[in-house]
């Protein structure tokens, strides 16, 4: 096990080099600058520009300091924003991101693995119908069409809650939570019902219900188990693009956090926040990705590394 | 998972076989029973194939009914502002709107009718995009596999932790400042180019399990060249997985659409979709509340039928996961 966690974390090295080398290429072969805007400027001060900012290298040197900058883990400061370093931005809207989608996540684990076990339990019964076309509802329903509505709904008409803004810990989160949480329930509902079925006709439920085990013991100790691993293997992406923030979500509730960050930084050509974004995001997909295999291990013995 | 010629559709073939003494049902005819059968992709393709039709003829007729322009501003100024659905100027009742009307007095079925044209194109022809980028590096890597193989799933794994967003933000700026048709051309292809990973995948695992059976080597063994098994061979005995896969990736590209033109980098302002109306809509929640919810629930109830008729035609095609 330890080995394989090992192994698994050295390949985060290479893996990070590529995303972030493309990425770089990307950004670099995309016609417009930072600093072009509607008029072009004089050429004289375009030249003090790119000088300032290393611009006027060849590119193998700029694509040099942008290496070496992402393994010191110090990104730079951002082009758009003078002054302000890639870190600090991380350092501040990470946070708001993070609570989000984390929250968001958990509510719709909780409401996705409860609607999908009761589903599987009574399978083609009116609850399953119901659930099950709630959760397509949750899939096929715009989250800037959800948002405003409930923005609309219990702010504006009825105002129970506030309808946005970042305020740490406190109501103005539950909009924006449930607002997000609405399609990963409805997958995760999706995704524990076709698990759980497919795993209560498996052999070792029928030894179970066979020794006598109440029905109740069955689903909770056995069941749940192994039902729930596509659940597992569905959460390591997800909560990595949660937590890397969304966009959407963030700019109906005017929340400070990392998605829309992201967009601007790629409609600005900020090269040194985008890098770091990046980074930060596919790293935290691997980091994520690991957790789910080491959870694996856990949920189906069978398997060792 | 399970493709439908492959062994795993053995045990299922004698039990079917009771209740059903007419013989020669071929697969696709089984699957168009099954998929009737099946009420709530019964319902999506009704409804999908009502908002088509409705989309494609709706704004023309409500030309010629109400004559409107063509880009449906009323002729009459004392119209132009915004009218809850269903009323008319002086607040009476009346059938002339609908959805109601935007702040120029537009009526929002026309411009709901006219973006779902944009919409459902997105959808489709981006899907045809992906399908084509998928299935050719799909099918390649896994006929050709070894080295090849490793390389390009390996590519694959890397564009999928690479930001979408950030794919189509750069491709859109390749083509900047050009008309809006042009506009909507690139959005098709940059949608497309990012959605064909998954397609790959599927086509990939298909060909591997395929490759290896009998009537490859036979067309092997007879001289065929490699791209003609591939194209005639292979590429068709996959089209079940892909058809139903596409059938998802429709409803799948239109919301990454509307998004973008929530963002404001979809569609551009005098073509509209979904996604652009909707967003105009948010501008004036508090107030035009219509303006919205009209456009978001045409968009929702579309993409919760073709979903349905997705889900449909995957159980429908694979018997394996009909059980469940």
């Amino acid at each position: 096990m330890a080995r394989f966690i090992l192994r698994r974390l050295l390949v985060i090295v290479p893996m990070l080099l590529v995303v972030v080398s493309l990425t770089w290429g990307l950004i670099r072969v995309a016609p417009g600058n930072f600093y072009s805007g509607e008029k072009k400027l004089p050429a004289a001060i375009e030249k003090n520009i790119r000088e300032k900012y290393g611009l006027d290298k060849p590119w193998y040197v700029q694509y040099g300091r942008m290496l070496a900058n992402t393994a010191r883990g110090d990104f730079g400061e951002s082009l758009k924003y003078p002054g302000t370093t890639v870190n600090s931005i991380l350092a501040t809207t990470l946070p708001v991101s993070a609570t989000l989608g984390i929250l968001a996540y958990l509510l719709a684990l909780v409401v996705g693995i409860t609607a999908g076990t009761i589903a599987a339990l009574k399978q083609n019964s009116r609850v399953d119908y119901a659930s099950m076309a709630a959760a397509m509802l949750g899939i096929s329903m715009p989250n800037f069409v959800l948002g405003p509505t409930l923005v609309l709904l219990f702010a504006l008409r009825w105002y129970w809650l506030p309808p946005a803004r970042w305020d740490g810990f406190s109501l103005h989160l539950i909009l924006p939570v449930l607002t997000l949480s609405a399609v990963y329930m409805a997958y995760i509902a999706r995704l524990t019902r076709s698990g759980m079925l497919e795993v209560l006709r498996s052999n070792y439920i029928r030894t179970a219900r066979a020794k006598g085990l109440t029905e109740r013991d069955v689903v909770v100790r056995h069941a749940v188990r192994g039902g729930l691993l596509p659940v597992v293997s569905f959460s390591g992406p997800a909560l990595a693009f949660l937590i890397s923030g969304t966009v959407v979500v963030e700019r109906i509730f005017a929340l400070p956090g990392l998605g829309n960050y992201f967009i601007n930084a790629n409609l600005n050509r900020d090269e040194p926040l985008i890098i770091g974004i990046v980074a930060f995001m596919s790293i935290a997909v691997l980091l994520f990705n690991l957790l789910v295999d080491v959870a694996y291990a856990f949920f189906d013995p069978r398997i060792r590394y | 998972m399970a493709t439908p010629s492959s062994s795993p559709a053995v045990p299922q073939a004698g039990a079917p076989g009771a209740d059903a003494p007419v013989a020669g049902t071929s697969l696709w005819k089984d699957a168009v029973k099954r998929l009737r059968k099946n009420r709530l992709a019964v319902f999506g393709f009704v409804v999908v194939c009502l908002v088509v039709t409705a989309s494609l003829v709706g704004p023309w007729i409500i030309e010629r009914a109400t004559g409107y322009t063509y880009d449906y501003i009323p002729t009459d100024p004392a119209l132009v502002n915004a009218q809850p659905p269903f009323t008319a100027p002086d607040g009476s009742f009346s059938w002339l709107h609908p959805m109601g009307t935007d702040d120029a007095g537009r009526d929002i079925l026309a411009r709901v009718l006219l973006g779902g044209r944009i919409s459902l194109m997105v959808g489709v022809i981006s899907t045809f995009v992906s399908l084509i980028i998928g299935i050719t590096v799909g099918a390649t890597a896994g006929y050709v596999g070894g080295k090849v193989d490793e390389a390009i799933m390996r590519g694959v794994d890397v564009l999928y932790s690479i930001p979408y967003m950030m794919v189509v933000i750069v491709l859109l700026a390749f083509f900047g400042g050009r008309s809006a048709i042009g506009q909507l051309v690139l959005l098709f292809i940059a949608l497309g180019a990012v959605s064909w990973l998954t397609m790959a995948r599927i086509v990939r695992g298909q060909v591997m399990s395929l490759k290896s059976q009998e009537f490859i080597l036979a067309a092997r063994a007879t001289g065929v060249p490699a791209s003609r098994i591939i194209l005639r061979h292979l590429v068709p005995n996959t089209l079940g997985p892909v058809i139903v896969y596409a059938t998802l990736t429709i409803p799948s590209v239109m919301l990454l659409e509307s998004f973008l033109s929530f963002l404001g980098l979809g569609v551009q302002a005098p073509l509209a979709s979904w996604g652009s109306l909707a967003a105009d809509g948010i501008q004036n929640i508090a107030v035009f509340p219509w303006q919205l919810i009209c456009p978001g629930l045409t968009m929702a109830v579309t993409l919760f039928s073709l979903n349905f008729l997705g889900d449909g035609l995957r159980d429908a095609l694979d018997p394996q996961m009909r059980k469940g």
